[in-house]
């Protein structure tokens, strides 16, 4: 019998419906992958095997009426941000400690109405805030690519690395995760899959963690282009929980692939070429410039003179908005309590034992720049900054561009406890940096695999849509997708 | 701008962390080098642009001003380190 955890989820769906294997039997390959690969990659910190197959009997039941939803049966991780009832939802903070909501958040609702199936929570970086997935409480996430001839360790990337990994170990067959500045996109990038941060205001954000939020959106990882389709259509939702949420139907983004990108204006930012960027981003860059080329579409020349700006900009706006979202974390309703000898002292202690370094970095910055007589010279200075940010797209837009191509990060996967990028924060931020611009200006954008580098590790190029134009983003992604092909690790773990 | 240590134990102290002497001194370096970061948009011409107060051009959404849910104390207390009878216990507030 051929690996059923290789499938893609179209070549499942056909499959489950043709009733060539059940849901259970798929179910249960993912499970035995997440138990024989879990201790040495990390991407699950909590696995629910018993709901698992329960979800996936219910859904052979219905599969067998020959009926059932567009995920009928499909077996999904789920970042630990989103909130599911009565399973581990903390973010990977310790200060979450033990935390079962007794309610679920609208984009899992919306998976589950669709028939899939719950493999279990996946690790993170602590309420997002990390490009390395290595300031999860539950440890770090290992990515299952190695350079070729290393058995170094490497990150998955983060925030959204447990996900990553999961999809690309074959643990689960596509996850749920969430972008902020850049955390599906990156780890999408590091583990040769494909990664989309829909439109600010496409999926709701009720029932998951906020971190920075108006920024926050959630969007799937998968293995191909049209496995990150499907799961985006089910994510997506109008919903009167969320006021951000937009009031925009949600398209068939599966008819979108296939078609021809003949006439598309595809624009190139000079200024996301960096001084010393390594050269085979550059190529790769010239790669995906030559697809797009070939395909028909017609390449511009565009500028985009803020864009050195959206990273620092976001330092400031994103943990403002963290400390905010994390004044919550008190130990009185939820989670860790440190006691002390008074109401004060408690939180205090509470807050200093559950928060890691990163969690606590950005709670004081935020802190900072929000107090009084700073607020002028940092967070409104961003965010005057963000609109210049957004006006740069807004006028590719107005230029006739349908799309903007970028490579996703400035490197590939790097070591796991790297010296030098955690002497310097800031180092670790600069990750984010072509990924950025999208959440400051609340646009789609997609994170293709696009080649290896010279130790064989995965790249990935970046497509930038127009508002609520994810359609165009999967149309193009497949270009690059045909052109590429696929991207594999060489188990070495399980 | 640069932060001394003292600033950064009275932002700790606003956001109820508690932090010791060496951590307020390692995490004056860390800010200042996030705050140095930040200084680059020192740069920027923000003449005449507006704050962005949202990336969507939406109108807030309102909903009609009833209640919607509730008689959920129990759900809602069940995660609470300390409660009784539906209420949150905390340390003494008022003596």
């Amino acid at each position: 019998m051929t690996d059923l955890t290789k499938l893609t989820i179209a070549e499942a769906r056909k499959g489950l419906k043709n009733r060539d294997y059940t849901s259970l039997e798929l179910t249960d390959a993912f499970l035995s992958n997440i138990e024989a690969a879990n201790a040495q990659l990390n991407a699950y910190v909590a696995v629910t095997a018993d709901k698992a197959r329960n979800m996936a009997k219910a859904s052979d039941e219905t599969l067998a009426k020959g009926v059932g939803g567009a995920l009928e049966g499909i077996p999904l991780g789920i970042k630990d941000l989103f909130a599911t009832n009565g399973v581990h939802t903390q973010a990977c903070s310790h200060i979450l400690d033990g935390f079962k909501p007794a309610y679920e958040s609208t984009v899992t609702t919306n998976l589950w109405a669709d028939g899939a199936v719950m493999l279990g929570k996946l690790n993170m970086d602590e309420f997002a805030m990390g490009s390395s997935n290595e300031t999860s409480y539950y440890g770090d996430v290992i990515n299952p690519w190695r350079k070729q001839g290393s058995n170094q360790d490497l990150v998955p990337g983060g925030s959204s690395g447990g996900s990553a990994t999961a999809v690309a170990a074959r643990l689960c067959m596509g996850a749920t995760a969430t972008d902020t500045g850049g955390s599906i996109r990156q780890p999408a990038a590091f583990t040769g899959t494909v990664g989309i941060k829909p439109t600010y205001g496409r999926c709701s954000r009720w029932g998951i963690v906020a971190f920075a939020s108006s920024l926050d959106q959630a969007g799937p990882i998968a293995h191909t282009v049209r496995d990150s389709a499907i799961l985006m259509k089910s994510m997506a939702s109008v919903d009167p929980k969320d006021t951000t949420s937009v009031d925009i139907e949600v398209p068939d983004y599966e008819a979108a692939i296939g078609k021809s990108v003949k006439g598309l204006k595809i624009g190139i930012p000079a200024e996301y070429r960096l001084d010393g960027m390594p050269g085979e981003i550059e190529e790769l860059w010239q790669k995906g410039i030559d697809w797009l080329k070939d395909a028909g579409a017609e390449i511009v020349d565009i500028s985009m003179p803020h864009t050195k700006y959206a990273l620092p900009a976001y330092y400031i706006v994103a943990p403002a908005e963290a400390s905010s979202n994390l004044a919550r974390y008190d130990g009185v309703r939820y989670g860790l309590r440190v006691p002390g000898k008074d109401i004060v002292e408690m939180y205090e202690n509470t807050r200093a034992e559950g928060f890691g370094d990163e969690a606590k970095r950005r709670i004081l910055i935020g802190t900072y720049v929000l107090s009084a007589g700073y607020y002028d010279a940092y967070y409104l200075k961003a965010q005057k900054v963000r609109t210049l940010i957004k006006r740069d797209f807004d006028l590719a837009w107005a230029n006739g561009v349908d799309a903007i191509l970028t490579p996703a990060t400035p490197s590939a996967a790097f070591g796991v406890a790297d010296q030098d990028l955690h002497a310097d924060p800031v180092k670790m931020y600069l990750n984010d940096i072509f990924t950025v611009t999208v959440n400051m200006a609340g646009l789609p954008g997609i994170s293709v695999p696009a080649g290896l580098d010279k130790d064989g590790l995965p790249l990935g190029l970046q497509l930038i849509g127009k508002p609520f134009d994810e359609s165009t983003l999967f149309q193009v992604g497949q270009v690059i997708e045909d052109a590429a092909g696929s991207f594999e690790p060489d188990k070495w773990w399980g | 701008m640069s932060v001394d240590t003292q600033t950064v134990k009275r932002v700790a102290r606003l956001a109820r962390i508690k932090v010791s002497d060496d951590d307020a001194t390692r995490m004056t370096g860390e800010l200042n080098a996030i705050l140095g970061f930040v200084e680059q948009l020192d740069e920027v011409d923000i003449e005449g642009a507006e704050p962005m107060t949202s990336v969507v051009e939406q109108t807030m959404k309102k909903r009609v001003d009833g209640v919607t849910d509730g008689n959920k104390a129990d759900d809602i207390t069940r995660n609470a380190p300390a409660s009784e009878d539906q209420f949150f216990m905390v340390p003494k507030v008022v003596e």
